[in-house]
C-alpha cells in the first residue's frame, strides 16, 4: 500500500500510493477533469464508471474514465481531453 | 494452461460485487469452468470495492477467501459492452477488445446510485453519496474534510460511517423521506421514530452526527467547485458549508446490459424465476439487478444462481426460504426511500438535467416522452448514454427509459470492428490456485 | 366530394412530412400532419443528415440540386440545434481508375453549375490528415453540408404551425384513399388531399407502392474536433450502392458540428427488424478503418440502424398515386430523403396549385412505376 507511483498530470509530477486511480490524482493534483460542452467545470461525480464526468486523456487516448483506471509509473495525464 | 487460443467457459459471471463472487464461487465449488468480468480494477463491486487486502469486513474477507480457493478466473478491468451473437460476449479490457463464450451467464452488474438534479450539482466536489465513498476507497483523502451527507437510502448512512472512520467531519445527514415512513421501514417494532435513527446511528459510530429526515438539498453553491449547501430541514432553510456534497437518492440497477440481451424487466428490473433464470435463456441474474435489497440479499442470489447455472438445483434450492425472507426487504426499502414529489421542483429552468450535453431543465420540459426529448434535445446522446439523466427524467417526467443500444458501454471502435482476438488463456491472469 | 375541413391532410411528420406540410401552408392551404409516434422518429432519426448533390441519374442531380440550395438558402434560419454546416463533401478515389470517375464526376457537376474541385493526393493528405496514405485523390464538393434531421424536421414543423398547420403526434393512421383518414382510434378525417409521406411505410397505406426498405447502419464516436473535417465517402460506394439485392458496406464519415464522428454506411434487404447486427456493424467499421486507421481509437458512444424507403430507380415517388387522384405520395427517398424533403415539398405544392415547377417532375411521379405489375 505504501509504494508510490509516479505520474504526470498537464506535465505537473505527483506521487500517489498504489491502488490510486487516476481521477483521485488528479484532484491530488489540484486539477478539474474536463469542461463540458457549455464550459462548465466538472469533476467526478458517480465514482463507478457510470457518469463519464471524470474523462481524461491518459497517454494520448481521449476519453478515458479516470475513477476507473489505476495509476501506473510514468503514465502521461492530461484534462480537457 | 490449455494449449489452445480459444476458451468455452461454462458460467460467465459479469459483476463481482457481492452477488457475481458469490455467484462464481458457486458455480466454481460445483466444478463448472467459471469466468468472472468487472469493469473495476479489482474485485469487490460497490460495498466491497477494492479487493481482499481493503475489505473492512467478516463477510466480505471470508467470501473473497473461497473466491480464491475456487479461483475462477477473473477478467478485472474489463467491461462486457455486448453481445457479439448468442453464448459470445464482446468485452474491452483498457482498449483490448476481447470474445467470452458462455454455455450460461449470470448477470450481477449491481446498481448505482439515483442522482437527481438541484441547482448547482454540476459543481465540482458535489458528488454521489457512494460516489464519494468510492474515490476515498481509491485514495482521495477525506481527513478533516467537511461532508455534508444528502439523498435517500440506508447507503447514506453507510457512507456517512465511512467517511467519518476516515476522518470526516460531517455536518449534517439529510435524508429526504419522512419519519413516518422510515418508521414503516422494517423496525415497526421500535415506537418512537427518532430512536432507529438514534439506534443506527450508534451502531455504525455516528452517534454526534445530526440527522434529519424531511431535508433535502436545494442548492450546492460555489463559483468553480462547491463552498456551500442549502438545504431545506423541516420545511427552514438552512446553508452548510462544506468541501464535499455527497448526494445519491437511494439506487437504480444497471439493467442496460440485460436489456440488451432481450431480458424481460419489470420496473427496471430483471424478472427472473425462483431459480432466478431470466427470460432469455442460458441467462440468469442476481443482485440488486432483480431488486434493491442489500448485500445479504445479493449474496443469497448469486449462491442461488450460481449453484442453479452450474447444475445442482437441489442446493439452490436449499436457499429458497432464505432468499424468501430477505426479499421482503427489497419492497419496504422501495417504499421508505422513493423521492418525494418535492423533489420534482428543485431545478430551476436553466439547471442542467443531461450532464454530458449540458441539456437545461427547460429545454427537457416540453416533451412528450424520453425519446422525443432525446431525439430533440439530445439529452442521454452523450457518453454516460442517459445512466444518470434517464433516471432523473424517469422521475421528473414520468417518462418510460429509453431503448436501449449496443455498445452498453463507449468502446473503441476497433473493438466493435469484429478484429478482436479471442481470448487468449494465461495461467498468470488467473486469481488464485492453479486448475 | 365532400365538403371537408382540411385541404391537405399529411400522414407522417418525418422531414419530408415536414417539408410537405410547410410548403403547403405556405401556399395557403389548411393543412393538418398526423403522426403515429414523434416529429422525426423514423427513419429522419437515423440518418446520416448529409446534404448532397449526388448524379447517379440526371433526375436525381436535378432532386438533390435544387433541394441543396433550398436547404442553404435556409442557412441563416436554421437554430442552432440543426447543427447545420457546410462542410462539403469529398469524394475519395482510393486508385487511378477511380480518379477516372473523379474526373468524370467533376466535369458532370461544374458544367451544371455544381461547384466542384479535384484534389490530388497531397492535397487530399492535407485537407483530411487521418486518411490512410497512398490514396489517389479525391473531388471536393464545397457546398455540400451536414445538419441533425431530427432537429431539422422539428424546424420545418414549427415554420409550418406559425402558418397555421396543426400537428397530431401519436395518432396512427390506419387506411387512406378517396380524400379519408382512417385513424387506428376508429375516427374519421377527410380532406382534399391527403399526402401520404410515411417513408418505408407508405406501402401500408398505399398497397402497390414499389418501396422496400433497406437497412443501414451507422456508429457515432465522442467528440474529437477536428478529426475529420469533410464528409468523406469513398467512390468505391457508388459500386456497392448500386448493387440491388446484396448487401453492402461503405466508407462514409461525417463530421458533426458537435465535434463527433459519424461513421457509415451499410446496405441491407430483407432485414425486418431495426436491432443492430454485430457482424454488418463489425464490416462497415472495417471498411471505415482501411480508409482512417485512426478511427479504430476513439470512443463509440453508439450505434443504431435504421430504413432507407428505396424504389426500383432509386429516385422518390412525388405526385398523385395512380389509381386514386385524392391521394398524393412523397416517399421512397431512399438514403437522400433529408436532402430532398425540401425540394418535395415543393414539386407536391406546385402540383397542388398548378403550378410551375424549378425541375421536371415527370422522373418522380408514381405512375411511371405503376406500369410494371406490383408484386405483393
Ligand atoms: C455506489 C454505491 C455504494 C454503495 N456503498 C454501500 C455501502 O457502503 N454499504 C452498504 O451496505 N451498501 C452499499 N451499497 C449497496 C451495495 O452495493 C449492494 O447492497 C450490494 O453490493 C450489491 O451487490 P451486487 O453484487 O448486486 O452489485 P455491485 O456491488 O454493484 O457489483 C456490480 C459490479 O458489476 C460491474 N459491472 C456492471 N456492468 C458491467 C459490465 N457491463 N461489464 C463489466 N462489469 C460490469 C460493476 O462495475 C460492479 O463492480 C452501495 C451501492 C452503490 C451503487
Ligand atoms: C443509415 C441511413 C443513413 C442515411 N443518410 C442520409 C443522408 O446522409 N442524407 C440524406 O439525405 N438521407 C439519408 N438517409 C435517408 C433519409 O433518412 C430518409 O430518406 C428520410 O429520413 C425519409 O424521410 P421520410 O419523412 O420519408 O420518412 P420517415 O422519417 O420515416 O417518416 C415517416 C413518418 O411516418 C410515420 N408513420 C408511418 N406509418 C404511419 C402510420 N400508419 N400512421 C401515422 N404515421 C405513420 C412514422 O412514424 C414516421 O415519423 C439515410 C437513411 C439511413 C437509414
Ligand atoms: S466518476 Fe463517474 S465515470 Fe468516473
Amino acid at each position: 500500500m505504501s509504494e508510490q507511483i509516479t505520474l504526470t498530470v498537464n506535465g505537473i509530477q505527483v506521487s500517489v500510493p498504489r491502488g490510486t486511480t487516476v481521477a483521485v490524482a488528479v484532484l491530488l493534483a489540484g486539477a478539474i477533469c474536463r469542461h463540458s460542452v457549455t464550459d462548465e467545470p466538472r469533476a467526478p461525480l458517480c465514482g463507478m464508471g457510470v457518469c463519464y464526468e471524470c474523462r481524461v486523456k491518459i497517454d494520448d487516448v481521449s476519453h478515458c474514465r479516470g475513477c476507473q483506471t489505476l495509476c501506473e509509473h510514468g503514465m502521461n495525464v492530461r484534462t480537457d481531453d | 494452461m490449455t494449449s489452445a487460443g480459444r476458451e468455452q467457459f461454462d458460467v460467465i459471471v459479469v459483476g463481482a460485487g457481492p452477488a457475481g463472487i458469490a455467484a462464481a464461487t458457486r458455480a466454481a465449488e460445483c466444478g463448472a469452468r467459471v469466468a468472472v468480468v468487472d469493469d473495476n480494477p479489482a474485485l469487490g463491486g460497490q460495498i466491497w470495492r477494492g479487493g481482499a487486502e481493503k475489505a473492512e469486513d467478516m463477510q466480505a474477507r471470508e467470501w473473497m477467501n473461497r473466491f480464491q480457493k475456487v479461483g475462477p478466473r477473473l477478467f478485472p478491468g474489463t467491461r462486457v459492452i455486448g453481445q457479439q451473437q448468442s453464448g459470445m460476449l464482446l468485452a474491452e479490457e483498457r482498449d483490448v477488445p476481447r470474445t467470452l463464450r458462455y454455455r450460461t451467464l449470470i448477470l450481477a452488474t449491481g446498481a448505482r446510485e439515483r442522482f437527481l438534479p438541484f441547482p448547482g450539482w454540476t459543481l465540482p466536489n458535489v458528488m454521489g453519496a457512494g460516489g464519494l465513498q468510492a474515490l476515498v476507497k481509491s485514495g482521495l483523502p477525506i481527513h478533516e474534510k467537511r461532508v455534508v451527507v444528502a439523498g435517500s437510502g440506508p447507503l447514506l448512512l453507510a457512507v456517512a460511517a465511512y467517511l467519518r472512520r476516515h476522518g470526516a467531519e460531517i455536518p449534517l445527514i439529510c435524508e429526504q423521506t419522512s419519519w413516518t415512513r422510515l418508521a414503516g421501514f422494517g423496525f415497526s417494532l421500535i415506537s418512537h421514530p427518532g430512536k432507529i435513527a438514534q439506534g443506527l446511528k450508534l451502531k455504525l459510530g455516528l452517534g454526534f452526527v445530526p440527522f434529519a429526515a424531511n431535508c433535502w438539498p436545494l442548492a450546492a453553491q460555489g463559483f468553480d467547485r462547491l463552498e456551500s449547501v442549502l438545504v431545506s430541514r423541516n420545511g427552514e432553510k438552512q446553508e452548510i458549508a462544506c468541501d464535499y456534497l455527497a448526494c445519491g437518492f437511494h439506487l437504480v440497477p444497471n439493467n442496460e446490459l440485460a436489456a440488451l440481451l432481450g431480458c424481460e424487466l419489470r420496473g427496471g428490473f430483471v424478472a427472473v424465476d425462483d431459480f432466478l433464470r431470466t427470460s432469455v435463456p442460458a441467462v440468469y441474474c442476481a443482485g440488486e439487478l432483480t431488486g434493491i435489497g442489500g448485500v445479504e440479499l445479493a449474496v443469497v442470489e448469486g449462491e442461488i444462481a450460481g449453484l442453479a447455472a452450474a447444475g445442482d438445483e437441489s442446493a439452490a434450492r436449499a436457499l429458497f426460504g432464505n432468499h424468501r425472507k430477505l426479499q421482503k426487504f427489497v419492497s419496504s426499502l422501495a417504499r421508505a426511500f422513493a423521492p418525494r414529489e418535492e423533489l420534482k421542483s428543485l431545478s430551476s429552468p436553466e439547471t442542467i438535467v443531461c450532464r454530458c450535453e449540458d441539456v437545461t431543465f427547460a429545454r427537457m420540459g416540453g416533451h412528450a416522452s424520453s425519446r422525443a426529448a432525446k431525439l430533440h434535445t439530445r439529452c442521454g446522446m452523450g457518453p454516460c448514454q442517459g445512466r444518470v439523466c434517464g433516471p432523473a427524467m424517469e422521475f421528473l417526467f414520468s417518462w418510460e427509459a429509453a431503448s436501449v443500444r449496443p455498445p452498453v458501454f463507449p468502446a473503441r471502435v476497433a473493438s466493435l470492428s469484429g478484429m478482436e482476438t479471442e481470448l487468449e488463456v494465461e495461467s498468470d491472469r488467473t486469481t488464485g490456485g492453479t486448475r | 366530394m365532400t365538403a371537408s375541413s382540411h385541404d391537405v391532410v399529411v400522414v407522417g411528420a418525418g422531414i419530408v412530412g415536414a417539408a410537405c406540410a410547410l410548403e403547403c401552408a405556405r401556399r395557403g392551404m389548411r393543412v393538418t400532419v398526423l403522426d403515429r409516434d414523434v416529429i422525426g422518429g423514423g427513419s429522419t432519426a437515423a440518418g446520416m443528415g448529409h446534404i448532397v448533390v449526388m448524379d447517379d441519374s440526371p433526375a436525381q442531380f436535378a432532386l438533390t440540386q435544387y433541394s441543396r440550395q433550398l436547404w442553404n438558402e435556409l442557412r441563416d434560419d436554421l437554430p442552432a440545434e440543426v447543427e447545420f454546416e457546410r462542410s462539403g463533401t469529398i469524394w475519395v478515389a482510393a486508385d487511378e481508375e477511380e480518379m477516372e470517375e473523379v474526373r468524370r464526376k467533376h466535369s458532370y457537376y461544374t458544367s451544371r453549375g455544381v461547384n466542384a474541385e479535384i484534389v490530388n493526393s497531397a492535397e487530399l493528405a492535407i485537407l483530411e490528415p487521418n486518411l490512410r496514405r497512398g490514396l489517389a485523390g479525391g473531388l471536393l464538393v464545397p457546398d455540400d453540408g451536414v445538419l441533425y434531421p431530427p432537429c431539422a424536421a422539428s424546424f420545418l414543423i414549427e415554420r409550418a404551425k406559425a402558418q397555421g398547420v396543426a400537428i397530431h403526434l401519436g395518432k396512427a393512421v390506419q387506411q387512406i384513399g378517396r380524400g379519408r383518414v382512417r385513424l387506428s382510434d376508429g375516427r374519421e378525417i377527410s380532406a382534399s388531399v391527403v399526402v401520404n409521406a410515411t417513408g418505408a411505410w407508405a406501402p401500408e397505406l398505399t398497397p402497390g407502392l414499389e418501396i422496400r426498405r433497406r437497412k443501414g447502419h451507422l456508429v457515432i464516436t465522442d467528440r474529437y474536433p477536428g478529426f475529420v473535417r469533410h464528409q468523406l465517402v469513398e467512390l468505391g460506394y457508388l459500386k456497392s450502392a448500386h448493387s440491388i439485392s446484396s448487401d453492402s458496406v461503405a466508407f462514409n464519415v461525417q463530421p458533426r458540428k458537435t465535434g463527433q464522428v459519424l461513421i457509415g454506411s451499410s446496405r441491407q434487404y430483407g432485414a425486418e427488424s431495426a436491432e443492430v447486427e454485430a457482424e454488418i456493424t463489425a464490416k462497415m467499421l472495417q471498411r471505415a478503418q482501411y480508409y482512417m486507421p485512426g478511427l479504430a481509437q476513439l470512443s463509440a458512444i453508439r450505434a443504431w440502424a435504421g430504413f432507407r424507403p428505396a424504389t426500383p430507380d432509386k429516385l422518390p415517388l412525388i405526385g398523385p398515386a395512380p389509381e386514386d387522384p385524392a391521394t398524393y405520395i412523397a416517399a421512397g427517398h431512399e438514403g437522400l430523403g433529408i436532402t430532398t424533403s425540401l425540394a418535395t415539398g415543393r414539386l407536391i405544392a406546385d402540383q397542388l396549385t398548378g403550378a410551375d415547377s424549378s425541375i421536371p417532375i415527370g422522373p418522380y411521379l408514381p405512375s411511371r412505376v405503376a406500369q410494371e405489375p406490383s408484386h405483393v
